[in-house]
């Protein structure tokens, strides 16, 4: 299978803080990923760093090679960053809908990157809606405010709306840790739908839930990538001490 | 420590009587300006101390402030436009009387008074007359009282002139008034708005930290310059730049006023607005760009949004500023009660008119009481705007 | 999909073009502000010395002075301050460290803003039916020191319940521990560490008080006054009146324009003072208090 991201001895500062130090790892094609590690570990500036989300932390040093299809993204023009972040989804820890429509919600990508033909866009709407399960509970009510939905509701429309302009990579940051067990389930159960068609990168605080949707885990403490393998395998027998104190609970 | 506990519980009351003092200082306030305010209301626009009569054949036996004025300024001179028979109106007073009576005749302190009115009067059916009601009352018999109408929250509110001094009956309209102030701080908002959203977007999302903190200062320096500064600058400034650009024969203007508001609600605007937009969760504004949105896009179409009912709050408040301005739209906008209020003419606002007024009002008179009438009026509009600003920033969404 | 190319060049001209824009109009702000500045200080700087800060106005107040405004504004200030400051602070106090989160407090913190929002013509009439006619103060310096107050009275106890809301609770909590009482805990304790802040508050309110006119026009202010006030029951003159009168009214308005440009800028310079010392002790102390 080949590698759809890679890191090679990636570092990054902010102003004097060492917030990763020297990671690389080679994250399969159509795959999901599993960051895992104590809060301020650097899983999520690792996550970042795909869609070039720490460029708009003032006094960020990155160094190092960022590489999606073999080409290092830091390398490109900034105008292509734009290009860049259309190929790669972001889904955050909060819901965190437009304030607008649920409709527009999910058009934004579209609009903002110069699409125009509605029947398209509604094609498009309907299409993700669907993709992320959400399409019967809010089919009746796309004019209203993306905010009268739950808050499980409303993280499914932020999929939908990573979605909609069909990017390969999905970054998942902590993406159920505000909702409610049910809610969590079914992001869970479309995190597996997604991962025939999509990579993707998911950080969470929740070691029952990296081993539930992951085939890949990577355990992060203090900037330091310890141990990256199958799930499976992290979840049976870790090679590296920290990562058992860490998912036995021991710490963290 | 026995000292303590005996003085502790006093302080302590002491703190508790200051910490409602500004419920206190509101209620005082209310009170004292509607006290004053409402007894305006139900009086009678006529000079005080002063009756007008008409002839006892006279079908006319009331008439409106209004009609008085204009009978006065000699724009009704028939009875007829006033629904009575077809016969001119002849107006009289103490003066005409002067001429036609001798002092001996008219009596030392005027005793012969309502003799005299009635030998004059009887001549004359188309009379209206105008005398102190002391030496008059129920003593002359040709003449009857014409009831005038009172003074009512709706003619104060509708009445299109305002002519506080004009004898011997005033006029009172708040409506040119009214429309002024708001002309005026509408306007303003309508050059600060966009402008100080700019600003502010500026400041909250574009400036770097350096610029920002460069720029913070001297927008609330801004606010600090006093308004009788302001005032003077636009008098010799704006006023003057006014009347060149638009060929005016004056250039205390709405416009001017505007001009000079709009910059003095710059500073709020901004302020406000830049808390608001900085409120915008940095996730959401990173899920546009993440979806390929440029920062522009971004600000357009999520913060602004986002921050809307605090930007709301910001141009009411702003309005509000506005609405209640005094010096400055004293020393600008030319004073005049014109109806309509147009941009290019000058205006007068509530304010100005109770600071240019005010002194000249006597103490306790129908005037003085108008003045005060218009504080409340005042008073009620900005406690509107402070009521809308509460409640638009409590409709956060979320 | 296919995402049209044009597209990125428009959204970059388009961003370009705004940012430009909303970094020129703030700018344009800025310039604003330096233009209004550099307009009063050329035109009043000629005027200022020794002889007009300190000498009385002559031959109908387009000669001399402005001495007896700056002595009845400092009066003014002073006045007003000695009322709204106690009062304030101890209300500031009251609504931080004992109302109790609830409908009450509410009501106070509402009462402050709607206070803070009244316009200043209002607190003019209501000085004047207040303590000019109803306590008989007549046109007076009490009477427009105690209007002022009451008009910098939101501003104060504004900055004082910021400025203790600022304080760590911890502080409170470590003096109750010792067995120190509230008040005595307020009193040694909280307000020490917020009273740079506190005074930042005051310098602020000073700012505001020495240049209002409106609530001063009824209660206090006299068009030209021969010799100096000699009691708190004497009428004043005031900067900011002075100002306007000898800029609007009077038959020698061009004859009097450099008196009112540089009383004009006397008023801007006390602005910058104030703001700059407000600025300097936010920043010295700001440092200091912040201990965690």
């Amino acid at each position: 299978m080949a590698n759809k991201l890679e890191t090679i001895d990636v570092n990054l500062h902010y102003g004097d803080f060492h917030a990763l130090k020297g990671i690389s790892l080679a994250i399969p094609d159509h795959s999901v990923t599993a960051l895992i590690g104590p809060s301020g570990c650097g899983k999520s500036t690792y996550l970042r760093l795909f869609n070039r989300m720490n460029d708009l932390i003032p006094n960020t040093k990155i160094t190092g090679q960022v590489l999606m299809d073999g080409e290092d993204i830091y390398k490109i023009k900034s105008s292509k960053i734009d290009h860049l972040r259309r190929t790669v989804g972001m889904v955050f820890q909060k819901p965190n809908p437009f304030p607008k429509s649920i409709f527009e919600n999910v058009a934004y990508g579209l609009r903002v990157n110069g699409i125009s033909d509605n029947s398209f866009i509604e094609n498009q709407v309907e299409k993700t809606l669907r993709q992320a399960v959400l399409w019967e509970e809010v089919k009746d009510k796309l004019k209203k405010s993306a905010f009268e939905l739950s808050g499980g509701q409303q993280q499914r429309l932020c999929i939908a709306r990573a979605l909609a302009i069909e990017p390969t990579v999905i970054l998942m940051d902590e993406p159920a840790s505000a909702l409610d067990p049910i809610s969590t389930g079914k992001i869970e159960d479309l995190i597996f739908e997604l991962k025939n068609q999509y990579t993707i990168i998911i950080v969470t605080h929740n070691m029952q839930q990296a081993g539930r949707v992951s085939d890949y885990t990577g355990f992060f403490y203090l900037g330091n990538l310890i141990e990256f393998d199958k799930t499976k395998k992290i979840f049976t027998s870790p090679s590296k001490r920290e990562t058992e104190n860490y998912i036995t609970g021991r710490f963290g | 420590m026995r000292i303590r506990r005996f003085t502790e519980p006093v302080f302590e009351s002491l703190i508790k009587i200051c910490g409602y003092s500004s419920g206190f200082v509101v209620l005082l306030i209310i009170v004292f300006l509607f006290k004053e305010g409402i007894s305006f209301f139900g009086s009678s626009p006529v000079e005080e101390g002063f009756t007008m009569y008409v002839h006892a054949s006279n079908p006319v036996k009331d008439l409106s402030a209004a009609q008085i004025k204009d009978v006065f300024d000699q724009k009704i001179t028939n009875w007829k436009a006033l629904g009575g028979a077809d016969q001119p109106i002849e107006r009289f007073s103490l003066d005409e009387l002067g001429e036609a009576f001798t002092e001996e005749q008219l009596g030392k302190d005027f005793e012969f008074l309502p003799k005299c009115i009635d030998s004059y009067m009887d001549s004359l059916p188309g009379s209206l007359a105008f005398f102190p009601s002391a030496q008059t009352d129920g003593k002359v018999k040709s003449a009857v009282p014409i009831k005038i109408d009172k003074i009512t929250v709706g003619k104060f509110l509708s009445d299109t002139e305002w002519f506080p001094t004009s004898r011997p009956a005033a006029r009172m309209g708040v409506m040119p008034l009214l429309l002024g102030t708001l002309l005026v701080s509408f306007f303003a908002i309508i050059i600060a708005l966009p402008l100080g959203l700019a600003a502010a977007v500026y400041l909250a999302e574009i400036a770097d930290e350096r610029v920002r903190k460069f720029l913070k200062p001297v927008i609330e320096l801004l606010a600090g310059i006093p308004s009788v500064v302001y005032g003077f600058f636009g008098l010799v400034v704006i006023v003057p730049l006014v009347q060149s650009t638009f060929n005016l024969p004056v250039g205390e203007t709405a416009l001017a006023g505007s001009i000079v508001l709009a910059i003095m609600a710059l500073p709020t605007i901004i302020t406000v607005s830049e808390d608001a937009l900085r409120t915008t969760p940095r996730a959401m504004k990173e899920a546009s760009l993440a979806l390929g949105a440029s920062q522009w896009q971004t600000i357009r179409k999520v913060v602004v949004p986002y921050a809307s009912s605090g930007i709301t709050a910001a141009a009411i408040l702003g309005i509000g500023r506005a609405i209640g301005e005094t010096m400055a739209a004293l020393m600008v906008t030319g004073n005049s009660a014109i109806m309509p209020p147009t941009l290019l003419q000058p205006v007068r606002t509530i304010p100005a008119t109770i600071a240019a007024e005010l002194g000249e009002a006597p103490f306790g008179g129908l005037h003085f009481q108008a003045l005060f009438a218009l504080g409340c009026l005042l008073f009620i509009i900005t406690l509107i705007i402070s009521l809308l600003v509460e409640r638009v920033s409590a409709k956060r969404i979320n | 999909m296919e995402f049209p190319e044009s597209n990125e060049k428009r959204k970059k001209l388009g961003q370009a073009i705004m940012f430009g824009l909303s970094r020129g109009i703030s700018y344009g702000i800025v310039a604003l502000l330096f233009l209004i500045l550099f307009f009063i200080v050329k035109q009043g700087i000629g005027v200022i010395s020794w002889e007009f800060l300190t000498a009385m106005p002559t031959d109908g107040m387009t000669k001399g002075g402005i001495w007896p405004a700056i002595v009845g504004t400092v009066y003014l200030v002073l006045g007003s301050m000695l009322f709204a400051f106690p009062v304030g602070v101890m209300a500031g106090i009251y609504v931080n460290e004992y109302a109790v989160a609830g409908p009450v407090k509410r009501f106070v913190k509402m009462m402050t803003n709607n206070l803070a929002g009244v316009p200043s013509i209002i607190f003019g009439l209501f000085g004047m039916a207040l303590f000019v006619n109803q306590m008989g103060f007549g046109a007076s310096i009490l009477a427009g020191s105690l209007t002022l107050g009451l008009l910098a009275l939101p501003i104060v106890i504004r900055t004082t319940e910021e400025a203790l809301k600022s304080v760590d609770d911890t502080f409170r909590q470590a003096s109750y521990a010792l067995g120190g009482s509230k008040l005595y805990t307020i009193r040694k304790v909280v307000l020490p560490i917020a009273l740079p802040n506190i005074l930042t508050g005051l310098i602020l309110a000073v700012g505001r008080v020495s240049g209002e006119t409106a609530p001063i026009l009824f209660t206090v202010a006299a068009y030209f006054l021969p010799k100096l006030p000699s009691s708190i029951m004497d009428q004043a003159m005031a900067l900011p009146y002075h100002l306007y009168v000898i800029s609007t009214s009077g038959t020698q308005i061009e004859a009097s324009r450099p008196m009112a440009y540089g009383t004009a800028l006397v008023l801007v310079v006390i602005v910058l003072i104030v703001n700059i010392a407000a600025a300097l002790l936010r920043n010295y102390f700001g440092k200091k208090v912040k201990m965690n």
